[in-house]
Formats: C-alpha cells, structure tokens, sequence
C-alpha cells in the first residue's frame, strides 16, 4: 500500500489545481460512458464471466449510477484496477468512480483527495481455522502462524490486534488470496486472516468447508465503499445519493419488479418523491427526474443486489449482519430523500 | 607369393571365424547404460539420486495428473466427478477450466464474433517473417507456410468469419506460398506492411489511419528523391522531418477527411478488450520487432566516437538497466496521465509497449555491443581499407558478423522480454498468468483452483519460448561460416 500512498500523494499534488474546475457529470454525460474502477477480480464484487460481462456487487454500483446518469446500465467501461493502481486511476481522470472494495479511512479521504460516498458494504477482519486445530476464539492464537496479504490495511490491523492482546504471531506473508488459499490448505499457517467476506468465499469454495470454521472475532471495521475525487461535490452527490437511492428503496419496499407499479399507486410521499412522481429531486443534482427509478431498475434495490451476488442463496453465503437495514438492527440507514 | 609359403608354414587359414557376439555388457541398452549413467561410482550415485527424484516426483503428482477432469462446469462439479471415479477422498487435476476459459485465455475480452481478426493477423504474422526467418531454406518456409495456410482456414472458418475476408486471407496466403517459391525477396514488401495491417486487424476502426501512417515516408522518400541532387544533407534531413510532421499535424485529419468520403471501416476493438495470451504476443511481438532495430542503434551509438551521441546511448542504457521493469510500467499507466494534457487518451497497450521495447533496446544494445567487441579490429580495418563509408562498412562487414555472434543473447533477450510481458498484471491489464486467473478464479463456479491455471500457461509460455530457442540454435547452424 505505500506505493500507492506515495503515488496517490503524488498525483493529489499534481491535480489540485485543475480539481476546482473538474465536472465529471457534465464529462460523463458528454462521453456517453461511465468509466468505472473495479478490482481485476474478487469474488462476488466484481468479476469478468467467460464473455467479459461484468458482474458483481460492486459491479452494479457502477451500473446503477450509469443508469441514473446516463440513462443505460450498460454504459459502463470498467477498469480493473489493482490494489496499487486503483486510488492514482481516480485521481488521474482514468476512472469517474471507484467501486472497488476500498476501505474508507481517514489518511484516504484527506490525505489521498479522495471522496467516500458512502459505505455499501460493511466488513471486518475475521481469521479462518481448521476445525480440528480445537481453537474457538481469536484471543487462543497465540504463537500461531497466519497467512497475512502483504501490503494490505490487513496486515496492520492484525499487528495491532495481536499486541492489544499481548500475543505473538508468526506470519506467513501471501500475495494473492488464491496463493493464501493455497498456502492455508497446505497446511503453512495455522489460520488465514482477511476480510470476513473473502474468508466465507474462502471457505465455501473449499472441498471440504466443514471442516473449517470461522472465528467469531472480528477485529477490525473495513466499511467499503465506492469513492469519487476530491473536489466535485456535485459528482460526488450523484453517486452518493444514487447509493442512498438503492439503499432506501429496499426501506420502502421498492424492487426492480414492483417499481412501475408503485410509481403509479404509491401513497407513500417518500416513495414519490424519490420515484420522481411529485418532487423533482433529480434537477438539484443535474439529472431527471426518474433517475432514481433508473438506478433502482438497473440491477435492483440494495437488498436485492446483495441477495444476487454474495447473499444467502449465493455460494458465498453472506448473511446480511451489519448489513442488513437500520430496521432490521443493522447500519444500511438512507438519508431521508427530502 | 602365396603358394611359395604355402609349403613352408604349417597351417594358414584360409576364411575368417564369423565375428562373436559382443559380451553383452558391451553391447545395446547395457552397454550404453554403463557408459552414459554408471560410468564411475560419481556417476552411478547422481543416477540413483536422479532417479529417487524423480520416482519421487511421479509418485506425488502421478494419480493427480491421472485424476484428470475435462469436463465439467465448475470446480464443485469436477470434484464430484473425481470422487465418484476414484473413490472418495481421491485428488485430480480440474483442467475443466481451461476448456470453459479457453477462448479467455486466448483471446481475453475480445468479442467473439470477431475472434477471426486475431487469428488472421497472426496466420499472416508467419507469413510476414518467413521470408526473414527462412530466408535461406526453401524447404522449411514451404512447410512453414503451408500449414500455416490450412490452419489460417480452417480456424478463420470454423470461428465464422465473413465470407470476403476469408476470400481475402486465402488470397493472401496462398499468393504468398507461390510468390515465396518464385522470388521470395518480394515478399519483404508484405513484411514491411504488415505492422499497419496488423494493428488494424486487431484494434480495427478506419483502414484510413494505417494508410495515412504509410503515406509518412512515402512523403520522405519523395522529398528526398527531389532534394538528393541539391544536397544530401538537407535531403536526409528534409526526408526523416517530413514524415514527422505530416504524422504530427495532418495524417490524423487527412485520415478523417477521407473516411468521409470512402468508408473503409471495421468494428474497432478497444485496448481494453484485448487480454490473455492475445495481449501477450502482441506486446512481445511489437517488442521484438522494434526492441531489435533499436537496440543496434544504440549499440553502434554507443561505441561511436562523437561524444554527445556516446554519452546520450550509454546515459540511456545505464538508466534503464538500473530501473526495474515494474518500475517504468508504473510510470508508463500512473505517471504518463498526469504529464499528458487532461483529455488525451494515449492508449495502454501502447504505452506499454514503448516501455517494454525500451527496456529490452538496452539489453539489445549491450548484447549487440558484445557482439561488435568481439569482432577482430582486423575487420573494421579491413572495411576501411576497402573505402567503404561508416554505413556501408556497418551494412555489409560489422553487422553481418556482430549479429552472428550475438544471436544466442539477442535471443534470450526476446525471450526474457516474451516472459516480461506477465507483468503488464500490475498495471491492470489482463496478463494471462496472474490477472486472467485470477478473473477465473474469481468467478464463483472456479474459485478455489489454483494450480490448473499456472501449468496450463506455463505450458504454453514454454511452446513460445523453446520455439523461439530452437530457431536460434538452427539459426547458429545455418549461419555458422567460420569453423565449417
């Protein structure tokens, strides 16, 4: 990560002083295209299928602002970027968005002139073992080995559990999660840690999942998000209010299937206001009226988009957690549309 | 004579005994065991060793590899498959990914209705160097060239390309074949076009662009045709500016303008799109074929007596050699776009490319270099003697042996730079060792796979690669002047 730190900062320097006049929206509209920025490949966030269609729970972030921007969630080019390519792409103009599970902190939204639009998807470092190793909690781990992705936020947050705790660790240092895969089944470290949802990918695409069990210590809060740069606040409202937008319709009851039906009977004002039926929210932020009608239709509301991807039903079998909608005890909270 | 003695000594045989069979440690498989692997008693234990090695090996991987699955639709399903064949708990090899990602690996994101281009391009790729690579030896080329002919074909037919394109490439091909058999220096002419075809068969868009990229040194030639008798300073000058300036200012807008009025267009392809092996052989094919010209340059201005010249090469080749690869493909995708004007679009791939041939260029010109020291001074003096002028003597005395002797590095240089181009990876474009497995890994049907994907490349990067070595080893032979 501290090439990309230092390449960011770099190009932060670079690019403050054409960042005032920047107007990505009118840019995008112009080009007929969203350019968006996403991981070359993880698991039910973002991959290429044999065809070269993208798809993926980060994926249909990018479809659902091209939907509301542009009016077609299939205009969309997308970037694969890399863990050290991706944050100098955005700040670079290559990408108009990033969608790529990047970890909102503080050093990236100041330092780097970065924007977090919000979080659509809140994760946590978690560690896998092996059943028969007979640990059930974290803090039995010390002076175990642990596969540990180098050059990731990972890596620190396991140091500072670890000396929280006051215990060793010996590392195992990978470089891909497939080789972490790879590594852990060899029987190299005695637990792998990463994010809690590539652990359950992790762990479901084994032979034998059941055999393996995930700690319930989660250590550390990796809310992802997509980002946009610096300096645009305008660009920077459509994509955060496009996520408000899927998140709040799945609070309301709004589904790419009953959509058209409730924009035409919905008594509920917030429904109408977002649906573009009475108030034109969408000409405060330089789009239409029933941009957030697009967006929703694109690939489905929030809940919708986590089912199809990493959900339950999916081999990846994520349950909802944190989630899940501030109603359901979870921290998917829309801003009122108002 | 004989009779004379025929009396004197006592017995004198008159047929040979037939000849004994040899004992048989001296003879066939025993023999040559002996002698090739228990000569001594070093030998004998570094055979038994090799042999554990390898009774090791085979005993590990053997029932993997026999475990074999081709088809099935994900990694779930072959291990099912090996579990009801092989009973439970059995391991195998899922290479059931590589045929559901076969196209990917070829060809990356490349449309498939228009998985014929790449495929053409590469067809007359073979025949665009035959008659560089087999210059000299009629019989190969032919073999060479004919199968490249049916396989052209039959792949371009069997991916469902256009009826007139197919027409087009037999043409091609098959008037290649005949010319190559008549006079075989005319098919140079198609070598020096086929750059500008190819990347229009790849990239597509307007046939305007190549034409108009082409029109550049014709304008030179003719300025320097005109200019020549005046002075031939002012015609090379006039003749390596005008092209530039024609490439600058107008080939773009003239290309317009005459797609305009003729529309000679074909879906383009953007560089995004390319990926796999596709992407592979285009980066080190263009880095071969530029890398070579430029490194001799920089090898000879190197060892060239005018001091700026000298100091710029060895200022450039020192640079980069002592920068990493990674280090100027970063600078090529990162760095590129914050020093160009917001807005242009200066294409990855090429970007790309220019970096790799700049670093393989100055491992080509050491190695070239090599070759030029190691050529007796007699032949330098020799050229002089002769009256022959800097180029002339280069042309016909240096190079010609400097080349020879260096064909080994200049070699292994190309092929360390094939290889090279899997590290394209980190700037995000889809290499197909590390990121196209890892986009296959990341669909949910294969995630989990791991070592399919690296021996399946490996594979093929080895096919490349021992090609690329055996046609310099045959290369050494045919020209081998000297020790005959």
């Amino acid at each position: 990560m501290k090439t990309s730190v230092f390449l960011g900062t770099v190009a932060a320097a670079t690019l403050m002083a054409g960042a005032g006049m920047a107007d990505t929206l009118a840019d995008v509209k112009a080009r007929g295209e969203l350019n968006c920025g996403v991981n070359t490949g993880l698991v039910g966030f973002a991959a290429p299928d044999a065809n070269g269609n993208w798809t993926g729970f980060d994926v249909d972030i990018c479809k659902a602002v091209a939907a509301a921007v542009l009016g077609d969630p299939s205009k969309v080019k997308y970037v694969p970027t890399t863990g050290q390519t991706r944050f100098t792409a955005l700040s670079s103009g290559e990408v108009d968005i990033l969608a790529r599970n990047s970890t909102w902190t503080f050093s990236r939204d100041t330092d780097l002139k970065l924007d977090f639009v919000g979080v659509n998807y809140y994760d946590g470092q978690g560690f896998m073992v092996r059943k028969d190793l007979g640990v059930t909690s974290a803090k039995e781990l010390d002076g175990a080995t642990i596969c540990i992705q180098t050059g990731t936020t990972t890596e620190l947050n396991l140091a500072d559990y670890f000396k929280a705790n006051n215990m060793a660790y010996q590392p195992v240092n990978i470089d891909s999660n497939a080789e972490g895969e790879q590594q852990y089944m060899a029987g190299a470290c005695d637990a792998y840690t990463t994010d809690a949802s590539g652990l359950a990918a992790t762990r479901a695409a084994f032979a034998d999942p059941e055999n393996h069990i995930i700690l319930p210590e989660i250590i550390s809060k990796e809310p992802l998000g997509p980002a946009v740069r610096h300096g645009d606040s305008n660009w920077g409202d459509v994509a955060r209010w496009t996520l408000y937008a899927l998140i709040a319709a799945e609070e309301y009851g709004i589904t790419s299937k009953n959509i058209e039906e409730l924009s035409k009977s919905s008594q509920n004002p917030e429904v109408q206001r977002l649906l573009g039926v009475t108030d034109d929210l969408g000409a405060m932020i330089g789009l239409d009226k029933d941009w957030a009608k697009r967006a929703i239709l694109a690939s489905g509301n929030y809940g919708e988009i986590f089912a199809a991807n990493i959900g339950e039903q999916t081999p990846i079998g994520l349950a909802r957690g944190l989630n899940a909608q501030w109603t359901q005890g979870g921290l998917m909270y829309a801003m009122p549309f108002r | 004579m004989s009779d004379t003695h025929a009396q004197t000594v006592p017995f004198v045989r008159d047929t040979m005994l037939p000849a004994a069979e040899p004992p048989i440690r001296e003879a066939g498989a025993v023999r040559w065991l002996r002698e090739n692997l228990f000569s001594g008693p070093v030998n004998t234990v570094l055979t038994i060793l090799g042999v554990l090695v390898v009774w090791f090996l085979v005993s590990h991987f053997w029932d993997w590899f026999a475990h074999s699955v081709w088809n099935a639709g994900s990694l779930s399903e072959c291990r099912q498959i090996i579990a009801e064949r092989w009973g439970e708990g059995a391991r195998g090899a899922c290479w059931a990914v590589i045929r559901e990602r076969w196209n990917q690996y070829t060809y990356g994101f490349y449309p498939s209705e228009l998985y014929w281009r790449p495929t053409m391009a590469f067809g007359l790729l073979f025949l665009a160097l035959a008659p560089v690579l087999f210059s000299e030896a009629p019989g190969i080329r032919r073999i060479v060239l004919g199968t490249t002919t049916v396989l052209t074909l039959g792949l371009m037919v069997a991916l469902g390309a256009p009826a007139a394109w197919l027409v087009f490439a037999a043409v091609v091909l098959i008037g290649g074949l005949v010319i190559s058999e008549r006079q075989v220096s005319l098919l140079l002419v198609f070598s020096i076009l086929y750059p500008l075809m190819g990347v229009w068969f790849l990239w597509g868009g307007s046939a305007w662009g190549p034409i108009m990229v082409l029109v550049g040194p014709v304008l030179g030639w003719i300025a320097w045709r005109v200019l020549h008798p005046v002075s031939s300073l002012v015609a090379i000058i006039a003749a390596l500016v005008i092209p530039l300036l024609w490439w600058i200012g107008y080939a773009g807008e003239a290309a317009r303008d005459a797609e305009g009025i003729l529309s000679l267009s074909i879906p383009a392809v953007a560089s995004d799109r390319f990926g796999g092996f596709l992407l592979s052989i285009t980066i080190g094919i263009a880095g071969i074929a530029l890398s070579l010209p430029l490194g001799i340059v920089l090898a000879l201005a190197r060892r060239s007596d005018m001091f700026l010249v000298k100091s710029l090469a060895v200022i450039f080749i020192e640079f980069i050699r002592g920068v990493p690869l990674i280090a100027l493909l970063f600078v090529a995708s990162l760095l590129l776009n914050y020093f160009l004007p917001p807005g242009t679009n200066f294409d990855i791939i090429l970007r790309v490319i220019i970096m790799v041939t700049l670093f393989s260029a100055a491992y080509m010109a050491e190695v070239i270099r090599g070759g030029l020291a190691a050529l007796p001074k007699g032949q330098y003096e020799a050229a002089d003697a002769l009256g022959l002028d800097y180029w002339k003597a280069q042309r016909l005395i240096v190079l010609p042996q400097a080349l020879k002797i260096s064909i080994p590095g200049i070699v292994s240089t190309f092929i360390g730079m094939f290889k090279d181009t899997t590290l394209v990876t980190f700037v995000g474009l889809y290499d197909p060792l590390k990121s196209m497995s890892d986009a296959v890994r990341a669909s949910t049907s294969w995630k989990g796979i791991y070592w399919e994907p690296y021996i399946f490349v490996g594979f093929i990067f080895f096919l490349i690669c021992f090609g690329m070595s055996r046609y310099s080893m045959y290369l050494e032979r045919r020209l081998a002047r000297d020790h005959r």
